[in-house]
């Protein structure tokens, strides 16, 4: 039972972590039907920002920063990358706009390549992995049974779930969140409607972004920051993605449920098939197979995803 | 193919030009000297700098390995440039960066061949890579010693590639009989990347070392590197009850595994091949990095003349303490200088792959940094190994390990 609980409360972690990216992925994806590739670099420039904002208080000494110093960074981080958002789509994206969707798709592959090889420069974010987890110790919250509750853990469950629920507030519940959705389904009726498009665009890669950095800080805390030109992040940014076609791409709880399916498939199955199957220790090495398995079953018996809505293609 | 169309005229005459284009070939192959028997050729002008090439992860996730590796090779030609150079003549680096990355390698090697001419070739760390250098090495009759890749299969390629370090399944025995013999540990676990060739075949010659040792490996569980979310592999291990866990992964990825075990609460000694020699590991493991053990080339705490003197030259020019990596280069240089003094007559004639290649496989007895040894059959270095143990976030001599 201890067992079980452990292995939920990773799943909900990794979980979590997933949908904060995915979340920028399907908003973008829903505005402008486009996949962002550098959405991934940003979440590894989140890591590494919180890194540098941090450095900048002097809080990367070991035991040296105050309760304070997580929630200061985490916003100041989510700013700056919102601004670099914006900033990406406004000399990248926006030029772009009437041009064919392969262009731009091409584009952000050179975005993606310029963040990650920017980031590993010796004046930027070099090329030694770091930590920043002297920002806060992953102490013991609590105990369940044999089970140890751990800040980060918890954490990221929480900074996830007050994260989606304010954006599903936003899109479901405000003037902006209206604007949003009419530009998703109808960009050119929208601004004849005298909806400002680009600034709705605007507002989509900002609040992308800033997921993206919260989703960075929380997965540098647990995992420790690589190189930004390091395949770990486009692996995370990979299933992330994932997730947010598997849950119905465009659709905000979609990306949610997406990234917990997702998690689940990669902690909880890994952890009880490849225990049924101990002796034959390729069942549980096959994890990444299983994630991309979901996504082709998704993809065949329900191309729009789990909560997505078929869209009829408009000729 | 369907032919149907075509003039039997214009079908003769490409293969008149296809012909002519072979023929010439052969003959422009002949001029360089056999290239085609994976043979020699010769690079050099047999006047002015000696031209080597270091291949190696200058930047990437894993690129103290190929600094620290530039670093103590460059500290080689220095000291061997000062003293006179290589039969009078100076010794010239050319370093080429492969990011860590196998089509970056390839690429890479060919430059160093191709472009700058290099006589011999030095690199890479990671043995996936080398395995990448090796064949062109070998197909281009370029020399190539490789400072520290331990995948048996670095130097099956041909007579071309060589090494100055042991070989994985050595560096598996050690830690098993390390774990068996010094810690008397009969249960063990092993956790190994399943995405680098290095870390996979350590993990399988520990297990069948430690198995024939009298031990029981109790699980067995892998990891993507850079995937660190093993939250599940962790607990396999802790519920296994294992006595240690063999963990011969990459030191970017280990201190966050480390980590995440302790506060996984998995107690016991992680142990570890010489992928972890690197000081990142401790800034990022922090405190659960104590206690723990890795299998090395060197340490740099030895008595040895030659370990001092290296080490003070090197913290002198570098402000740093060398780790395996730097003595492994180091030694890779000097063991190319010692096999271009035995083989090159000299008088201006130019050094030539194959006898220089045929002088770095014979050597016997070299006594380098990181210990005596002799090239093999195999061309691996036959030598012994160190245990080191992290204390106080610092690696310490534990044990010395005979072949």
């Amino acid at each position: 039972m201890d067992d079980v609980l452990e292995t939920t409360i990773n799943t909900l972690a990794v979980g979590g972590l997933y949908a904060l990216i995915a979340l920028g992925y399907t908003l973008v994806y829903g505005i402008l039907r486009f996949i962002n590739f550098a959405h991934s670099d940003v979440v590894a420039w989140g890591g590494w920002l919180a890194l540098s904002i941090a450095g900048v208080f002097g809080w990367t000494a070991a035991g040296g920063a105050p309760a304070i110093a997580v929630p200061v960074v985490l916003v100041l981080t989510m700013a700056v990358c919102a601004a670099m958002g914006v900033t990406i789509e406004r000399l990248a994206y926006r030029p772009l706009r009437k041009a064919p969707r392969l262009n731009v798709l091409i584009t952000a592959i050179g975005v993606s390549l310029l963040l990650q090889n920017v980031g590993i420069l010796d004046g930027v974010f070099g090329n030694k992995p770091d930590t920043i987890r002297p920002l806060l110790a992953n102490s013991v919250l609590g105990e369940v049974g044999a089970v140890q509750l751990r800040l980060y853990d918890l954490m990221t469950i929480a900074v996830t779930i007050a994260l989606v629920v304010g954006l599903e507030r936003l899109v479901y519940g405000t003037r902006m969140g209206r604007a949003m959705r009419a530009v998703s389904h109808d960009e050119r009726t929208a601004a004849l409607m005298g909806i400002d498009v680009n600034r709705v665009i605007t507002v989509t890669f900002a609040i992308g972004s800033a997921l993206a950095a919260a989703g960075g800080i929380l997965f540098a805390l647990r995992n420790d920051l690589r190189l930004t030109a390091d395949a770990s992040w486009v692996l995370l940014g990979l299933k992330a993605f994932v997730a947010a076609v598997v849950g119905g791409i465009g659709n905000v709880r979609g990306a949610a449920a997406g990234a917990l399916l997702i998690a689940f498939v990669e902690v909880f199955v890994h952890r009880y098939v490849g225990a049924v199957f101990a002796d034959k220790p390729w069942v549980s090495q096959l994890q990444d197979i299983y994630v991309f398995g979901i996504l082709i079953l998704v993809l065949l018996f329900k191309p729009s995803g789990l909560l997505g809505k078929a869209a009829v293609e408009k000729v | 193919m369907n032919l149907r169309g075509w003039h039997a005229g214009k079908v003769a005459g490409l293969v008149l030009v296809l012909g002519a284009l072979a023929l010439s070939s052969i003959a422009a192959c002949d001029q360089m000297g056999a290239k085609k028997s994976g043979g020699s050729r010769v690079q050099d002008t047999g006047k002015g700098a000696i031209k080597i090439g270091h291949y190696g992860s200058m930047s990437g996730a894993q690129a103290t390995f190929g600094q620290s590796t530039d670093k103590g090779i460059r500290l080689a030609i220095e000291e061997k440039n000062a003293a006179g150079g290589v039969k009078g003549r100076k010794v010239e680096l050319v370093t080429q960066d492969t990011a860590g990355k196998s089509q970056e390698t390839s690429i890479v090697v060919t430059r160093l061949i191709n472009d700058d001419k290099v006589v011999a070739i030095l690199g890479e760390v990671a043995s996936s890579l080398s395995l990448v250098g090796g064949p062109i090495a070998q197909k281009e009759g370029v020399p190539m010693i490789s400072p520290s890749s331990t995948n048996p299969d670095v130097t099956a390629v041909g007579d071309m590639v060589s090494r100055v370090c042991f070989i994985d399944s050595f560096q598996g025995f050690v830690a098993a009989k390390f774990a068996r013999e010094n810690l008397k540990l009969t249960k063990a676990a092993v956790l190994y990347d399943q995405s680098q060739a290095y870390s996979a075949g350590l993990a399988s010659d520990f297990k069948k070392a430690f198995t024939e040792l009298g031990g029981t490996i109790a699980a067995e569980q892998a990891y993507t590197g850079g995937n660190l979310e093993v939250s599940s592999q962790l607990q396999s291990i802790k519920g296994a009850g294992a006595e240690v866990v063999f963990l011969p992964g990459y030191y970017s990825d280990v201190g966050t595994i480390i980590r995440k075990a302790r506060e996984a609460g998995i107690t016991v000694p992680f142990l570890g091949g010489d992928g972890w020699d690197s000081a990142e590991l401790a800034k990022i493991a922090g405190d659960a990095i104590n206690g723990n053990y890795y299998s090395n080339h060197y340490s740099h705490e030895e008595a040895r003349p030659e370990v001092q003197a290296f080490v003070k030259n090197y913290q002198a020019k570098y402000s740093e303490t060398p780790d395996g990596l730097a003595a492994l280069g180091y030694d890779a240089a000097m063991l190319l200088f010692d096999a271009i003094e035995r083989s090159w007559p000299g008088d201006g004639k130019p050094i030539e792959g194959k006898a220089l290649a045929a002088a770095i496989n014979s050597t016997k007895d070299f006594k380098g940094v990181t210990g005596t040894f002799s090239i093999d059959e195999n061309r691996n270095a036959k030598k012994s190994a160190v245990i080191l143990e992290y204390k106080n976030g610092v690696p310490t001599m534990a044990a010395r390990i005979e072949p």
